[in-house]
């Protein structure tokens, strides 16, 4: 991540403020969509726009305590949720019926989030300017 | 229409970036204005000029290349996914000591804020790949 933001200029959106909604649907591990959404994340703070997290399907995984992948030698990038908060990324979401189906709880994540019904989770998307999903 | 277009998967291995180039070409040929296409995940093999598909099959590549011509399009592959997959320009070669490069024409490296920006600037971005 260090590369690019080296390479990145300061964000510039000549003053628009649109909603963007980061949809992560993909487990943290197995394939990369979890980590390169994070980057997408971590620039797009830079722009200062409205932005949203919305962790869905296996997604939810991405946001298990305890991650541990030293027997796998993939980097473990789960400690960079937390520090969201640092880059203003404030609005996390998470779909309850994922969370549940998956035999966890709020209490197993590793950031607090709002956990929402699919109801609520289409009215979020609805509102949003920019939908990527990973 | 202003569009932007996000290709998410590489060539040939799925059809996200033969339909992104089809949605690209038609929209540009009904008079809508292409932002910018952005390349990402393993969508960044779109912009390797190395790749030699069989004489009957289509190029995506030059495809692409053939089209940013005739239409100034901004194609634009993001640079950490493609410092991963050794997709590379004459530049970065230089700046990490490579001994080759494999850009295509027509195509630029350049970092995610311009996925933020295309987001920004266009009235719809469209996702090719999932």
């Amino acid at each position: 991540m260090t590369d690019e933001t080296m390479l990145e200029e300061d964000g510039h959106s000549g003053g628009v403020v649109k909603k963007f909604l980061y949809v992560n649907r993909r487990a943290p591990y197995g394939s990369i969509y979890a980590l390169e959404s994070l980057e997408v994340v971590l620039i797009g703070a830079a722009f200062e726009q409205d932005v949203s997290l919305l962790f869905l399907d296996d997604g939810v995984f991405q946001l298990k305590k305890g991650q541990d992948t030293a027997m796998t030698d993939m980097k473990n990038f789960s400690p960079t949720y937390r520090a969201l908060e640092m880059y203003d990324v404030e609005k996390l979401y998470a779909d309850r019926e994922s969370i549940e189906q998956r035999g966890l709880t709020e209490d197993d994540l590793i950031v607090p989030v709002e956990v929402l019904s699919r109801d609520e989770i289409k009215d979020l998307m609805a509102q949003q300017d920019v939908v990527l999903s990973f | 229409m202003k569009f932007s277009v996000l290709v998410n998967e590489g060539p040939y291995q799925h059809e996200a970036s033969d339909s992104a180039y089809h949605f690209t070409k038609a929209a540009l040929e009904k008079g809508h204005e292409i932002f910018r296409v952005f390349f990402y995940h393993d969508g960044v093999n779109n912009g390797t000029r190395l790749a030699t598909p069989p004489q009957d099959d289509r190029n995506i590549t030059q495809r692409w290349s053939a089209l940013a011509e005739q239409h100034n399009l901004d194609l634009v592959v993001c640079v950490a996914a493609a410092q991963r997959r050794g997709i590379i320009d004459a530049d970065e070669m230089k700046r990490h000591g490579k001994d080759a490069n494999n850009i295509a024409p027509g195509f630029r490296i350049s970092g995610l804020g311009q996925l933020i920006e295309a987001g920004i600037q266009a009235d719809r971005l469209i996702t090719f790949g999932d």
